[in-house]
């Protein structure tokens, strides 16, 4: 574009410096006149994007105040020279150009974001992600734009959520109505001796923030039962299914087929762990791996069989992997393969899960569930407890 | 020969073996055989149908035997029946 050197001389010019003291001291507005590129790649904060292209349509919503102090940058001052004049005649009052642009200014040691806003501190603390070709700074800001949501935190919940609060997933939501106790700690690590006692929901959060303040915990401190699981899950991208008995296990998964939620479920007993992930109709659901729950003696619990607390690190883990697989888009998720790993003889299996054509829940036949019935769910401790004759207890012993 | 891995909640009822080797032309004979020789698995595997618990899952190798051919599906010398309940782990896992 050709600078009318006449007319940028009536245009005021700012030093960088001398910008960066307005726009600390607040009621500046911050014009960006570069291309769309050249400001996902970063900007000012707080700077709006006006394509020089597009300046006369849009600076009226960007800067509907004409006589407010207004700033103008690009890359090196030039642009911004005639957008200014443009904005002159426009009738913008108090307008200044920036010389040098955000060349000079990043030179004289000037902070400045990108279009997500991944601030200094985050780039600082993700580099060993963002230096990952399969993550980069894009799959960063899909893990901070992530909702996740943890069935328990316990056992599975515990690792998975200190692994996901780790990689800077920025919205977890936790689901438990336990309160910690000793008996935890010999596996849900994140978790303490000190806070015995206390709510395992509020335990979490106080953990995940010293950890990660990037991170908004949300406590969902109760039961999820058909009442209330649509409303729960459906603010949520992606959920871990960490539950300790089968009839949520089985309410989960017809929540989330229905409303289309990835779960990445996984189960641990003695020295014995199975995981795999549930993508809607796009690879099996629980019901299609599992139609029918095992009765009471087929399937022990924790608290009567035991088991090995390092399991629960061991397949939390590998949840949280799934779970960043499916919020990235890269690698191979366990759809449709259940893997099994056995630790005394620290052995993996795969087994293959296929998609039951005549699943009531997924199936080719499945009836399509009108909106007057969703939430509405069988009763589910009956349909476990008619499977195997004795009632299989949700409540800890 | 094949050789079916035992769940460990089964292990009890084959004197706590994880693997037991059984004779077979198929998944039905091999587990019948299993079954011959430990009848305390006989209850948890089949119904009073005769056939398959639900709530059992059997593979052959890597595949569910119910989309193969059930009971019927062949078994070659080598090959692993895997015989897996589902897990709930639980009461605070």
């Amino acid at each position: 574009m050709a600078i009318d050197t006449e007319r940028v001389q009536t245009i005021e010019e700012i030093e960088p410096f001398e910008a960066a003291e307005e726009i600390n001291g607040g009621d500046v507005v911050l014009i960006d006149t570069r291309e769309p590129h050249e400001y996902q790649e970063a900007h000012l904060e707080g700077g709006k994007l006006v394509p020089p292209g597009l300046l006369a349509d849009e600076i009226g919503t960007a800067a509907p105040d004409k006589s407010a102090r207004t700033i103008v940058y690009c890359r090196s001052g030039n642009r911004s020279a005639t957008a200014a004049a443009q904005m002159q005649q426009l009738g913008y009052e108090n307008v200044a150009s920036m010389t040098g642009g955000i060349v000079q200014w990043q030179e004289q040691g000037l902070p400045v974001v990108a279009a997500h806003g991944m601030t200094p501190e985050q780039r600082e603390r993700y580099s060993r992600h963002t230096l990952l070709p399969e993550v980069g700074v894009d799959g960063q800001v899909k893990l901070l734009n992530a909702k996740v949501l943890l069935l328990g935190a316990g056992g599975l919940g515990a690792p998975a959520a200190l692994y996901l609060a780790a990689a800077g997933v920025g919205t977890l939501g936790l689901v438990d109505d336990d309160v910690v106790d000793a008996s935890n700690l010999q596996r849900q690590v994140i978790h303490n001796t000190e806070r015995i006692g206390m709510p395992k929901t509020t335990s979490a959060r106080i953990f995940i923030e010293g950890l990660n303040p990037d991170v908004n915990v949300v406590e969902h401190n109760g039961r999820l039962d058909a009442s209330n699981i649509l409303k729960v899950i459906e603010d949520y991208d992606i959920v871990v299914d960490g539950a300790d008995n089968f009839p949520t296990r089985y309410l989960l998964n017809d929540a989330s087929v229905r409303l289309r939620k990835p779960v990445v479920s996984a189960s641990i007993l003695g020295f014995d762990g199975q995981i795999s992930t549930f993508v809607p109709y796009e690879g099996p659901c629980y019901r299609c791996l599992y139609p029918t729950p095992p009765p009471a003696e087929l399937a022990p619990s924790c608290s009567a069989n035991g088991v090995l607390g390092v399991m629960a690190g061991t397949m939390g883990t590998l949840q949280a992997n799934e779970v960043i697989k499916l919020v990235l888009g890269k690698g191979e998720p366990l759809v449709g393969r259940l893997l099994l790993y056995e630790a005394l003889g620290t052995r993996f299996t795969e087994l293959k899960v296929r998609r039951d054509p005549e699943c009531p829940i997924c199936g080719e036949n499945a009836e399509e569930i009108p909106e007057s019935e969703m939430g509405k769910f069988p009763d589910y401790d009956a349909f476990c407890a008619g499977a195997g004759g004795d009632r299989q207890s949700a409540a800890t012993p | 020969m094949a050789t079916v891995r035992i769940p460990p909640v089964l292990r009890p009822k084959t004197d706590g073996q994880a693997e037991v080797e059984a004779e077979g032309g198929n998944v039905g004979e091999v587990l019948r055989s299993l079954t011959g020789e430990h009848p305390g698995t006989e209850e948890q595997l089949f119904g009073e149908d005769g056939e398959l618990n639900r709530y059992v899952n059997v593979y052959l190798n890597d595949e569910d035997v119910r989309v193969l051919q059930g009971l019927e599906t062949a078994v070659k010398d080598g090959d692993t029946v895997v015989i897996l309940p589902a897990m709930a782990g639980g009461a605070a896992a």
